[in-house]
């Protein structure tokens, strides 16, 4: 199966590969995806006023797997959280041409970006619930 | 150094150029019917065709009479399951075979369920990929018509004790069918010392062509006589109709004959390189898998999970290697190699497996390369993998809740 240029160039650079502490609360982590399935996700957001400064990513999987998260920790970078959450699995199909068989490896991403968001909404709630819970003590 | 390295044959193999030279003078000036009884072109391409079966008998220690030419093992597979059920009848229609056989035996076996011609029962190898023969000896019974295992599994390259089956097979009286594709020429195979009545041969993955095979069917003790699942002309002694391909099957009688000149040294070889391939992967790399026995094999076979590294992603890292691998994602149905399944893999390990394959071209140079692409690779994605990330913190994989997909 041929991959198309934008793949393969995610595949053979990806962009931001790596990992936050994930006890910062500033960070939401997303893991999706199972070692049976054949891909796991795992994307990192860091959020600063409520705009994702930065992403980091680790992904097992296919190229195109590796490729989809690769494009989507350079497309959230910048955008609030609200709108990172508008970013559809159907985008990351047509920017990086994928074939039927591989949609999947969009639907992780962009799941993997909803994951983390929702994280780090559940910590921020968190944090402000037991900053009320300190003041009312 | 041609890229990629080819590393993949046990998918096909390259015609040997010996090989090629034999077959050419048959396509253009000995072009004739080798069914022609008539004249001269007809008797040129008879005594070409019977030469070759002279070679391939002598490879497997047989008569040139039991070997009937076919398109290929899986044509050979279709003619043994198919032939034999239809014509023991009488006997019963039990059949028993394993589970890691290759799809050409098992979708017929599936066939010939569905249909009503025969019970199938499916066992599973052993981890190391060998079948079990306490197993198999319990799973015979009365009414059993055939046995049905390959001598060397395609994917991880075990051989299953032949001699051992055969004698079992004619102590419980049933036939022994065996599909020696992958074994043909790369081990040694004797139908007499080891009690074969079927075995179907391939000729792509022995340095001939691909589109020819065939078939050997024992004449006496017993005389085993197979249904046509292909009705005409009645060539090759009525169990396969059809003109024969004359040039290639001179090309499968040559290769038969240098299999049968350096299989020794060649086999020597081959094991020394996966030897120290595998010595190699394992002193630099952790989370190394061997799939299938480590030395009940067939030589040019290495069959390795990487941990934590998917098997199509590490093939797209390493393009510049042609092998392949049991992850789902190389698969038409998105479902990991079934065989690694009936070892009792995981479906994860299954997706982390890569087959490398030698064999007569593959050079030391080769092996060299391959073996840096491949540690370059597995180091480079298991840096981006968060499964190995998980391990190297101590985290215990199969504690955590995935969410499937």
């Amino acid at each position: 199966m041929a991959y198309s240029e934008k793949v393969v160039d995610h595949f053979n650079n990806p962009r931001n590969v790596g990992s936050f502490d994930k006890q910062d609360p500033d960070v939401g982590t997303g893991i999706v995806g199972a070692p049976e399935c054949g891909d796991v996700m795992r994307l990192q957001l860091k959020v600063k006023d409520g705009i994702i400064e930065e992403a980091r990513f680790k992904t097992f999987g296919c190229g195109s797997a590796i490729a989809s998260s690769s494009l989507a920790t350079e497309w959230v970078k910048g955008r609030t959280v609200e709108e990172a959450l508008e970013i559809s699995n159907t985008q990351i199909v047509e920017e990086l041409s994928l074939p039927p068989v591989k949609i999947h490896c969009s639907v992780l991403a962009e799941d993997a970006i909803k994951a983390a968001i929702l994280d780090y909404k559940q910590k921020s709630q968190a944090a402000v619930e037991a900053a009320e819970a300190t003041v009312q003590a | 150094m041609q890229l990629p390295v080819y590393m993949d044959y046990q998918a096909t193999t390259p015609v040997d150029p010996r090989v090629l030279e034999t077959m050419i003078p048959y396509f253009t000036q000995k072009f004739g019917n080798a069914a022609s009884r008539n004249h001269n072109y007809g008797w040129v391409a008879e005594q070409a065709v019977e030469t070759a079966r002279e070679q391939i008998a002598q490879l497997i220690g047989a008569n040139a009479k039991e070997i009937v030419f076919t398109s290929g093992a899986t044509e050979s597979d279709n003619i043994a399951l198919k032939g034999a059920m239809e014509m023991y009848t009488s006997r019963g229609k039990h059949l028993v075979t394993l589970q890691t056989e290759h799809k050409a035996v098992l979708d017929t076996c599936k066939y010939l369920e569905r249909s009503g011609r025969a019970e199938v029962t499916y066992l599973a190898p052993q981890r190391n990929g060998v079948v079990d023969l306490d197993e198999l000896r319990a799973a015979i019974r009365e009414d059993t018509v055939m046995i049905a295992i390959m001598a060397v599994n395609n994917e991880i390259g075990v051989v299953q004790p032949m001699a051992e089956i055969g004698a079992l097979c004619r102590e419980k009286n049933c036939l022994f069918f065996t599909d020696a594709a992958q074994a043909v020429g790369k081990v040694p195979i004797d139908v007499e010392a080891m009690k074969i009545d079927i075995m179907a041969i391939s000729g792509h993955k022995m340095y001939a062509p691909k589109g020819i095979g065939a078939l050997y069917v024992r004449r006496r003790k017993p005389r085993v006589r197979l249904s046509p699942i292909i009705h005409g002309g009645g060539h090759e002694r009525g169990m396969r109709s059809g003109t024969l391909d004359v040039p290639s099957i001179v090309g499968l009688g040559k290769a038969a004959e240098i299999a049968q000149a350096e299989m020794e040294e060649e086999g020597k070889r081959l094991t020394d390189i996966r030897e120290r391939f595998w010595t190699a992967l394992t002193d630099t790399l952790d989370h190394v898998q061997l799939n299938g026995h480590a030395t009940q094999r067939v030589p040019g076979n290495l069959n390795v999970s990487f941990e934590y590294v998917e098997g199509e992603g590490l093939m797209m890292a390493m393009k510049d290697l042609a092998v392949s691998s049991g992850s789902a994602c190389t698969s038409a149905s998105l479902e990991p190699s079934y065989v690694l399944k009936a070892l009792g893999l995981g479906d994860d390990l299954a997706h982390t497996s890569i087959r490398f394959g030698f064999g007569r071209f593959t050079t030391d140079e080769e092996v060299e390369f391959a073996l840096k692409t491949s540690i370059d690779a597995v180091t480079k994605l298991r840096e981006m993998s968060p499964l190995y990330e998980m391990v190297q913190e101590g985290i215990d994989l199969s504690t955590i809740e995935w969410t499937a997909h």
